[in-house]
């Protein structure tokens, strides 16, 4: 079995600055990834994306070509379409690609799997021709895809930003449905002193919303009861706000209410979490430079907690620096880098204040679905609640919600949400799904031939 | 708080007996653990298994079978009361051979245990190869016979632990989570369960706490002897219905997932949860069924089953401590039916029955030398 | 309609139902079907009720379809190669 230094899953913003600082630092390193191609979902694509397109995703973008250069040129081994599948506990690590499985054995693990989108129960949602934000701009990146009519609704920076890429590839959304509370401005407002040293932040969202109202997009604004209607596919958003009822018919509706950790691969290996509140969602309970409570395990970029693509690669070099020194290898300055870290971070309260999950997705009517897989609605929980089940893992037992090819990524927080409002706790106490393997589905006969001895495919 | 009986435990074996005092019309309260608790329940197969069951411990192979011929009764009432489908069937089982050397070890354990229990009565029969691939035309190539056994059948653990939750709540009863059984000392004619959740009072407490017996046990002059023997699971995505009947190590469940695990008869197995041994069931599994192969496992378990030193239960009435009965095993999906229609009605007369004798702690106090 | 921002340039063909979609070379199966307003790739196996692609990243796993008579692939994280059969995913074909 092949052993490295450092094995990085997730080639985003953290992955690939981390793979770098390991390479330069003489350490051996691979980094596995799902996609074709390096970038993350923040950076999807950033290698064959041609100069118009990074021109209409705008600057931060094109960052991600220098991040990408930078990991290409470092010399760590680069693994693409590769799925993760199980790790344990001596951190071998199992991953399928090319149709095959392979394991490793990494000193140091760095998970930098990133965020998935918070999920955003509400009725119709599993209508087709709703997606998440991070769907539209996936399409936007990868495939130039932009569409006439989507209704953008929901909250959170990322929804100001793909209608800003949107309005600059000459196709607005039809309309915005912005769910954040009025008051919520006043309680926003507070943090804004302490945000002003990560002031860039705040000028790049003063200028999105200023394209948004320069284009005319219609801002529906302090938006509830939303709910997505269509008989077999999405036709129209429907959501009460200045007063009454309001409908916009539309085949394409897309979802938003933040991202939050992707926490498989640190749930799997039993990492301490905690909730929370401020980013209303669980996180590894990392140290200062990133080491969760199972040694030798680290979390780079937003898995630590939601922070952008700066802070992202920022955290992913910190976390090689840090794993150079403990092999005793020459490593940079971390101290410094800290401190950049800090400042990018300042932003974080005012955001998280301001863009906090809307109530109505926190508590869904009974009605609503939670489970897209199994098809579990949001009485239902409450109802094995009623029964007894003290948390996710019996709810899980007695309904099968999580229990479907999604794992419960879709539905695992707002199971969590439901049962701890049920039961008058905090999710802190609720908890989450137990995360076993596969992380991914698999293949049987990919599983049956584990270990037989074939040549790993050439990586790129 | 106060009931007529405390069950510590709110498993496949806890709330089948619960279900089954309250269906004696006990007032019953079940202290169970929170959300993470150990939960072999989770884990198990799903069987409900008679054929080989009991080689050489006859008591154990008319318990299960008791139990297998009580499972519809037990079906139909929970489906009634609750609504809740625990997707039992009765088609049979099959029990598959790979070599030829463990179709002789087969058929000599077929054979021990007809001379005990007599063909009519067991009805386990040995099959060969063509056999078995009429009632199964999926078989792969390795599989060179088997025994099928009519009193076979299963059900899916998870809606049975949820319909004996639900039953019970309707009978009356109550299941407090969070409530891990902690001390249990006398008080009055009675008992005290001391938890976090509080004191509870009864005068019947059956300790039906898994691996936790252990130290209940001793709480109770109850000198238990169980260790944990871990077993895995793996579940694949929803398929067509593939499988007209379970069999010892694949079956397909009411959803249309397969699962396979691990069997059942291998005391004394051990697997630990790691990719390695995910990937021998999967072996195993294509080895038995070749269409299995192109299907994608979604999710795997590790539990531990509950051990005594011969595999085989342990019932028993606190000597010194009357009123305290414990109740210690695995397959608690087979013995369901025992436990709620056979056993829970000796709890609640407060004696255990005859057929029972067999399964005392003491079987195991050799006399020192 | 959804509507490509630079021009043509899409060089694979596979098909969806029958149906003759047209893709660019690296793009995912489930950007190509989206391109060509196929927004249902499957039926929910518990009701039967329409769903397709909702995360675009390999998370929701609402775009199964089958591919070449494989069922259960993820549209969107499967480049599309010329010539691929693609079919929605039925909910009879994968639930008991």
């Amino acid at each position: 079995m092949n052993g490295y230094d450092v094995v990085i899953v997730g080639a985003g913003p953290a992955g690939m600055a981390c793979a770098s600082e390991a390479c330069s630092a003489g350490l051996s390193t691979l980094v596995l990834d799902e996609q074709p191609r390096p970038g993350g979902q923040i950076f999807r694509d950033i290698e064959v994306s041609d100069r118009k397109r990074r021109a209409l995703l705008g600057k931060d973008y094109g960052e991600g070509a220098r991040i990408a250069g930078a990991f290409r040129a470092s010399g760590a081994e680069y693994v693409p379409g590769a799925v993760v599948w199980n790790i344990d506990s001596a951190k071998r690590i199992d991953y399928s690609a090319g149709g095959r499985s392979h394991s490793v054995e990494a000193k140091s693990l760095v998970v930098a799997t990133g965020a998935i989108e918070r999920p955003t129960p509400m009725p119709g949602w599993t209508l087709p021709g709703v997606t998440t934000v991070g769907a539209v701009q996936i399409l936007f990146k990868t495939s130039g895809i932009v569409f006439e009519d989507v209704v953008l609704v929901g909250s959170g920076p990322l929804l100001w930003l793909a209608a800003t890429q949107l309005i600059a590839a000459g196709s607005p959304p039809k309309a915005i449905v912005e769910t954040v509370p009025k008051a919520r401005y006043r309680e926003a407002a507070r943090h804004f002193g302490k945000a002003l040293p990560a002031w860039r932040y705040l000028a790049k969202g003063f200028a999105m919303m200023r394209a948004v109202k320069k284009a005319g997009v219609p801002v529906h604004r302090d938006a509830t009861d939303i709910a997505i209607e269509g008989e077999t596919v999405a036709a129209a958003v429907t959501f009460a706000a200045g007063g009454r009822r309001q409908r916009i018919e539309t085949a394409h509706v897309a979802l938003h209410q933040g991202v939050v950790p992707n926490q498989q691969i640190t749930r799997l290996l039993n990492c301490q979490h905690r909730f929370d509140e401020s980013q209303r969602a669980f996180l590894p309970v990392v140290d200062e430079s990133f080491e969760t409570s199972v040694p030798g395990v680290f979390v780079a970029g937003d898995g630590a907690g939601i922070g952008g693509a700066k802070s992202a690669e920022m955290r992913g070099r910190l976390v090689a620096m840090r794993i150079a020194e403990k092999a005793g290898r020459p490593a940079g300055e971390a101290a410094k880098l800290r401190a950049e870290i800090a400042k990018d971070a300042a932003v974080r309260p005012l955001l998280e204040a301001l863009y906090a999950p809307s109530a109505d997705i926190l508590s869904p009517a009974d009605t609503t679905m939670v489970c897209r897989c199994e098809e579990i609605t949001a009485g239902q929980i409450r109802e094995a609640v009623a029964l007894g089940a003290p948390g996710p893992n019996q709810v899980k037992s007695f309904l099968r919600a999580g229990m479907g090819p999604c794992q419960g990524r879709m539905c695992g927080l707002a199971v969590s949400e439901i049962i701890a409002a049920a039961k008058g706790e905090t999710p802190s106490t609720t908890d989450y799904y137990r995360i076993r393997p596969p992380l991914k589905p698999l293949l049987l006969s990919e599983l049956a031939g584990l270990g037989a001895e074939e040549p790993r495919e050439a990586a790129e | 708080m106060s009931s007529d009986a405390l069950v510590l435990g709110g498993g496949l074996v806890g709330a089948a007996t619960a279900y089954g005092l309250a269906r004696e019309g006990l007032e019953v309260t079940v202290l169970d653990e929170g959300d993470v608790a150990f939960r072999a329940s989770r884990g198990n197969f799903g069987l409900v298994w008679v054929q080989s069951k009991g080689d050489g411990y006859p008591d154990y192979a008319i318990w299960t079978r008791r139990s297998a011929d009580l499972w519809p009764s037990l079906d139909a009432m929970l489906k009634e009361e609750t609504g809740v489908s625990t997707f039992y069937e009765k088609p049979g089982g099959l029990h598959f051979c790979l070599s030829d050397e463990e179709m002789e070890k087969r058929k000599a354990l077929i054979a021990r245990m007809h001379n005990v229990h007599g063909a009519a009565s067991y009805g386990a029969r040995v099959l060969d190869r063509q056999e078995v691939r009429a009632m199964m035309p999926e078989i792969g190539p390795d599989v060179v016979g088997g025994t099928y056994c009519e009193h076979d059948g299963h059900a899916s653990p998870l809606y049975l632990l949820r319909a004996l939750h639900d039953g019970l709540k309707r009978r009356g009863g109550r299941v407090v989570t969070d409530a891990r059984a902690e001390t249990i000392v006398r008080d009055g004619e009675g008992y005290a369960v001391t938890t976090r959740a509080g004191t509870f009072r009864a005068g019947r407490i059956v300790l039906a706490a898994g691996l936790g017996n252990k130290a209940l046990g001793k709480e109770v002059g109850l000198d238990l002897d169980i260790a944990p023997l871990k077993g895995q699971i793996l579940v694949t995505e929803r398929t067509k219905p593939r499988l007209s009947m379970p069999t010892h190590v694949v079956r397909q469940t009411g959803e249309g997932s397969i699962m396979i695990g691990d069997s059942h008869e291998d005391v004394g197995f051990d697997v630990s949860s790691s990719s390695d041994v995910m990937a021998t069931l999967a072996a195993r599994a294509i080895r038995m069924f070749p269409f299995v192969k192109d299907l994608r496992i979604v999710r795997s378990w590790a539990a531990l089953r509950i051990m005594s030193p011969d595999g085989y239960p342990i019932y028993e009435q606190s000597g010194s401590h009357p009123g305290v009965f414990s109740v210690n095993c695995h397959s608690g999906v087979t013995l369901a039916g025992s436990h709620a229609l056979a056993l829970a009605p000796m709890i609640a007369k407060g004696a255990l029955g005859e057929e029972l004798a067999a399964f005392s702690a003491r079987r195991f106090d050799a006399p020192a030398n | 309609m959804p509507q490509r921002i630079d021009g043509s340039g899409e060089t694979i063909r596979f098909t969806f139902e029958g149906r003759e979609i047209a893709a660019r070379a690296g793009e995912t199966l489930a950007a190509a079907l989206i391109a060509a307003g196929e927004t249902t790739t499957r039926a929910s196996v518990v009701s039967g009720a329409p769903r397709g692609p909702y995360c675009m990243m390999g998370v929701c796993f609402e775009c199964l379809v089958e591919i070449d008579g494989v069922p259960n692939r993820q549209a969107c994280m499967i480049v599309a190669e010329p010539g691929m059969s693609v079919n929605r995913q039925k909910a009879d074909e994968v639930a008991a």
